[in-house]
C-alpha cells in the first residue's frame, strides 16, 4: 500500500517540478533507490538475559522516505480523529497514538503480514500498518456500514484477518494470553511465524501477563510481548504504578530488550532480533520506550498529570517524524519541499478520505443480530412457533 | 434414594485396570457388556455395596450378581450379538466423543489443568496424551485467565480446542476472556473471526465438596451474548453433545455435572451427534410439563415414578441447551398440558429457571392455567453437612409435593 503510494506521489512530483528544475533526473531514482545506507540508533539496546543487537541499522532510502510517508499519514490522521471527535461524529472512546507512529511504522518493517500482531484499544496506527485502509478507519470510528468492523466495533475493535490484525481489544490485559494463545496456534501449524503482543506500561502489571508469559515459556511458544510504554496509565505515572518500571526485565527468565520507541529504525532493528530469537529460543519481552502527545484518550486533557514543558520537550527533541526528516536531509534523499509535500498530499488525502467515510451510511437495523452467532450446525433462533422466525442469526 | 446416590459418588474410584487399553481405535472400550440398561435406573442398584469385579477383563462393577458369573467369559461376542451398540459410562462417552473428534479434525487440541499426564482429574481425557502428543493435550498451570484467552486466541486463528475447568467454579477467573472475547470477538470484528472454542467441566452440587466448589456457572453466564451453553445428563447427549460443540462454529460451554459421570447407558456404535438447541423428550405425559436439565433430571425421574404411583402424568423434558432455550419443543408441551414445573439446580435468584419462567410467560402466557412453579436450590453458599446440602438442593419429595400442587 505504502508503495503504491510512494510511486504516485513520486510521480506527481515530478510533474509538478517537471518545468522548474533540471535536475529532476536525479530526484527520480529515490523514492525507489534501495542502496543501503547504515544508521546508528539513537541510543544503544539494553537488553536482559540476551545479548542486544547491534546499533548500527541497515535501511534504504525508500524505506526511509516509506517511513516518513507512513508516520505523516498516520499523524494526520490522528489529528483528523480528534478534530472529528469534538465536532461529535466519532463518541464514546478514542485513543489516539500520535507520539507513537514508530513503534507500528518499525515493527511492519522488520515483519511480515504472516506474522500476527494483537494490541490494545490504541489500535488506529497499528490497523493502518497492517494495511488497512483510511476509509475503514474513519468509517469504522463514526459506526457506518464501510467500517472495519462494519461500524458495529468502533475505535477499539479494529481487526484485519487476512493480515493478520488481530485487533483491537478493550479490557486492559486481556489481549496478552490471546496473543499467546496465537503464538501457539503458529507453533501448532509449523507456521514458522511469531505473535507481536503489545500492551502498554498500564497493563504491565496485568497478572495474566505472566500467566500467559510462563505458558509461553514453558511451551516456548514464538510470542513476542512488546510493552509501548508511554511512561503513563491513563492519569497515573508509571512510578506512581510499578515498584519496578524496568518492564523489560520483568520477564525474569524470559530475554528483554529496551529500545528507544520513537527511533523507527531501532524499534525494526529489535522486532527483527525478536523474531529470530522467538522463532529460535521462546518467548521475549520488547519496551518500547515512547511518548503519546493526546491524553489517554479524547476525554483526559493530558495535561492534568504532566507539565505541558514535558510534552513539548519530547516533540521537540524525539519526535519520530522529524528524527526521519532529519535523516532524510541529512543524506539528501529528498528535499525539504518534498518532504513538505508529501505531508500536504497525505492532509488532503485523509480529508477527502473523510469526506468519503461521512457519505457512508450508518448499518441498518436488521444488522443488529447479524455475527452474533457465526452459521453452523443450523443456528438459527426461532421463536415459540418453528413456522414465525424471531431473528434469523446468520 | 439418598443412599443410592452416595453410591454413585463413592464409586467415582473405578479400577483402572491395565489391559485396559486406548490403543486400538476401534474397541476403546473393552469387554463389552451384554446387561440390559435401563436408563435412569441402571445405576440404582448395586454400586453402593462396593462390591467391585476384580476380573482385568470386566472393570465395572456388577449389576446384577447371578447374571454375571454366567456372562463373564463371552460377555464381548454376547453383547454385539444380543443388543446394538455399547455400554459405557458417561466419563467414557465424553472422552469417547473427544477422541473421535481428535481423530476427525486436527485442529481439535485440549487444554486444562492435569488433562494430559494424569488423565483429567474426572478421566475424561484419559489416553489422550499419550495418544495425541503433547501438542494436542496441553497441560497447563494454574492459570485459568490466561489459558482460556489462549484457547480463545488460538481459536480465532481457526483451531478448536477444548478448554478444561478443572471444576466449572474456577472459570470464574477467567469469566473477562470468555465474556468479552469469546462471546462478543465474532460480533465486534463485524464477523471476521469465529471462535470455535469448547468450554467444558463439571459443576453443579457435589457430594459435600463445599461452597466453593458446588457453583453452578450456567446462571453467570447465560447473559452473554454469542456463546452456546448446553447440559449433559447422559452418556448418549454427552457424546452427541461434545462431538456437536466441538464441530460447532460458535463458541459452546458445555456443562457436565460432578455426580453424573459414573452413568452408564448403551450407546450406538456409529457416529452419531445431537442438535446443540434441542431439547429431549424424556418422558411424554398429559398432565404437566417438568422442565429440567443435568442432574436434577433424575431427581424428577424418580420424582415421577412416585407421581405415576398416585395417578399424575407428567411430561418430562430435558432442556439441555440452556442457551438459547428450545422454546419450540417446549411450547409445544405448554400447549398441551398447560402446567410448567421448572426444576433446576441453580440458585433462585437469577438462575436458568428464572430466564425460563419469563421465556414461557412472554411467549405462552395464553396457554397455562396455572402460574409457573420453579423449584430451585437455596440462595445460599453450599453448606459442608450433608444433612444441610441436601436441604440445599431440591429432593424428589418437593417435586411430587410441586405437582400435587400444580395439579389442583
Amino acid at each position: 500500500m505504502a508503495l503504491s503510494y510512494l510511486r504516485s506521489s513520486s510521480s506527481r512530483s515530478v510533474n509538478l517540478l517537471k518545468p522548474l528544475s533540471s535536475s529532476l533526473p536525479l530526484r527520480r531514482p529515490i523514492s525507489t533507490d534501495t542502496t543501503p545506507i547504515t544508521v546508528e540508533t539513537s541510543v544503544p539496546f539494553t537488553s536482559h538475559q540476551c545479548d542486544a543487537p547491534s546499533r548500527s541499522v541497515e535501511t534504504n532510502p525508500k524505506e526511509l522516505l516509506t517511513f516518513f510517508r507512513d508516520m505523516a499519514l498516520m499523524r494526520r490522521m490522528e489529528i483528523a480523529a480528534d478534530s472529528l471527535y469534538k465536532a461529535k461524529l466519532i463518541r464514546g472512546f478514542c485513543h489516539l497514538y500520535d507520539g507513537q507512529e514508530a513503534v507500528a511504522v518499525g515493527m511492519e518493517a522488520a515483519i511480515t503480514k504472516k506474522d500476527c500482531i494483537i494490541t490494545a484499544y490504541r489500535d488506529h496506527c497499528t490497523f493502518i500498518g497492517r494495511g488497512g485502509t483510511l476509509l475503514e478507519v474513519f468509517a469504522e470510528l463514526m459506526g457506518r456500514q464501510a467500517g472495519c468492523s462494519k461500524g458495529k466495533g468502533g475505535s477499539m475493535h479494529f481487526y484485519k484477518k487476512d493480515s493478520n490484525f488481530y485487533g483491537g481489544h478493550g479490557i486492559v490485559g486481556a489481549q496478552v494470553p490471546l496473543g499467546c494463545g496465537l503464538a501457539f496456534a503458529q507453533k501448532y501449524s509449523k507456521d514458522e511465524t511469531v505473535t507481536f503482543a503489545l500492551y502498554g506500561d498500564g497493563a504491565a502489571n496485568q497478572g495474566q501477563l505472566f500467566e500467559a508469559l510462563n505458558i509461553s515459556a514453558l511451551w516456548d511458544l514464538p510470542a513476542i510481548l512488546v510493552c509501548e510504554n508511554n511512561h503513563y496509565g491513563m492519569g497515573t505515572a508509571e512510578w506512581r504504578a510499578a515498584k519496578s518500571p524496568a518492564y523489560y526485565k520483568r520477564g525474569d527468565y524470559v530475554p528483554g530488550l529496551k529500545v528507544d520507541g520513537m527511533d523507527a529504525l531501532a524499534v525494526k532493528q529489535a522486532c527483527k532480533f525478536a523474531k529470530e530469537h522467538a522463532l529460535k529460543n521462546g518467548p521475549i519481552i520488547l519496551e518500547m520506550d515512547t511518548y503519546r502527545y493526546h491524553g489517554h484518550s479524547m476525554s483526559d486533557p493530558g495535561s492534568t498529570y504532566r507539565t505541558r514543558d514535558e510534552i513539548s520537550g519530547v516533540r521537540q527533541e524525539r519526535d519520530p517524524i522529524e528524527r526521519i526528516r532529519k535523516l532524510i536531509l541529512s543524506h539528501d534523499l529528498a528535499t525539504e519541499k518534498e518532504l513538505k509535500d508529501i505531508e500536504k498530499e497525505v492532509r488532503k488525502e485523509v480529508d477527502d478520505t473523510i469526506t468519503q467515510a461521512k457519505e457512508s451510511p450508518m448499518p441498518e437495523p436488521s444488522k443488529l443480530f447479524t455475527n452474533v452467532y457465526a452459521k453452523g450446525l443450523g443456528v438459527e433462533s426461532f421463536g415459540a412457533d418453528r413456522k414465525e422466525v424471531r431473528a434469523t442469526l446468520p | 434414594m439418598a443412599a443410592i446416590f452416595q453410591g454413585v459418588g463413592a464409586a467415582a474410584a473405578l479400577p483402572s485396570s491395565p489391559s485396559y487399553s486406548f490403543d486400538s481405535n476401534k474397541s476403546v472400550f473393552s469387554p463389552r457388556r451384554s446387561f440390559s440398561v435401563r436408563k435412569g435406573a441402571s445405576f440404582a442398584v448395586v454400586r453402593s455395596d462396593g462390591t467391585v469385579n476384580l476380573n482385568p477383563k470386566d472393570r465395572r462393577a456388577q449389576l446384577l450378581i447371578s447374571n454375571a458369573v454366567a456372562t463373564k467369559a463371552d460377555s464381548a461376542a454376547a453383547s454385539s450379538s444380543s443388543k446394538p451398540g455399547h455400554e459405557l459410562l458417561l466419563f467414557e462417552a465424553l472422552l469417547e466423543g473427544l477422541e473421535e473428534e481428535m481423530e476427525r479434525d486436527p485442529h481439535v487440541c485440549v487444554m486444562g489443568e492435569d488433562v494430559g499426564h494424569y488423565g483429567g482429574s474426572y478421566k475424561v481425557t484419559k489416553g489422550l496424551a499419550k495418544k495425541f502428543g503433547d501438542l494436542r493435550v496441553l497441560d497447563t498451570p494454574i492459570a485459568e485467565n490466561s489459558f482460556t484467552g489462549m484457547g480463545i486466541g488460538a481459536a480465532m486463528t481457526g483451531l478448536r480446542p477444548v478448554v478444561e475447568g478443572m471444576n466449572m467454579g474456577f472459570l470464574l477467573l477467567a469469566f473477562n476472556q470468555i465474556s468479552n472475547n469469546c462471546g462478543m470477538l465474532h460480533y465486534t470484528s463485524g464477523g471476521q473471526f469465529t471462535i470455535p472454542i469448547v468450554i467444558r467441566g463439571p459443576g453443579g452440587v457435589g457430594r459435600q465438596l463445599g461452597a466453593e466448589h458446588s457453583q453452578r456457572l450456567e446462571s453467570y453466564f447465560q447473559s452473554i451474548p454469542g456463546i452456546q451453553m448446553v447440559a449433559c445428563s447422559t452418556p448418549y447427549n454427552a457424546k452427541g453433545l461434545m462431538k456437536a460443540a466441538i464441530r460447532s462454529e460458535n463458541p459452546v460451554i458445555l456443562f457436565e455435572h460432578v455426580l453424573l459421570y459414573n452413568l452408564k447407558e448403551r450407546i450406538p456404535d456409529e457416529d452419531y451427534i445431537c442438535n446443540l438447541e434441542e431439547a429431549e423428550m424424556v418422558r411424554p405425559g398429559e398432565h404437566v410439563t417438568i422442565l429440567t436439565y443435568s442432574r436434577m433430571r433424575y431427581h424428577v425421574m424418580q420424582a415421577a415414578k412416585t407421581l405415576v404411583n398416585k395417578g399424575y402424568d407428567p411430561e418430562v423434558i430435558d432442556i439441555r441447551s440452556l442457551k438459547p432455550f428450545d422454546l419450540f419443543t417446549i411450547g409445544n408441551s405448554v400447549k398441551k398440558t398447560h402446567r410448567v414445573l421448572i426444576v433446576e439446580e441453580c440458585m433462585r435468584t437469577g438462575g436458568i429457571g428464572a430466564s425460563l419462567t419469563a421465556a414461557i410467560t412472554e411467549n405462552f402466557n395464553d396457554y397455562l392455567d396455572a402460574p409457573i412453579m420453579c423449584l430451585s436450590s437455596q440462595d445460599v453458599p453450599t453448606p459442608y453437612a450433608g444433612t444441610l446440602e441436601e436441604v440445599t438442593v431440591v429432593q424428589p419429595a418437593q417435586i411430587v409435593t410441586a405437582v400435587e400442587q400444580l395439579c389442583q
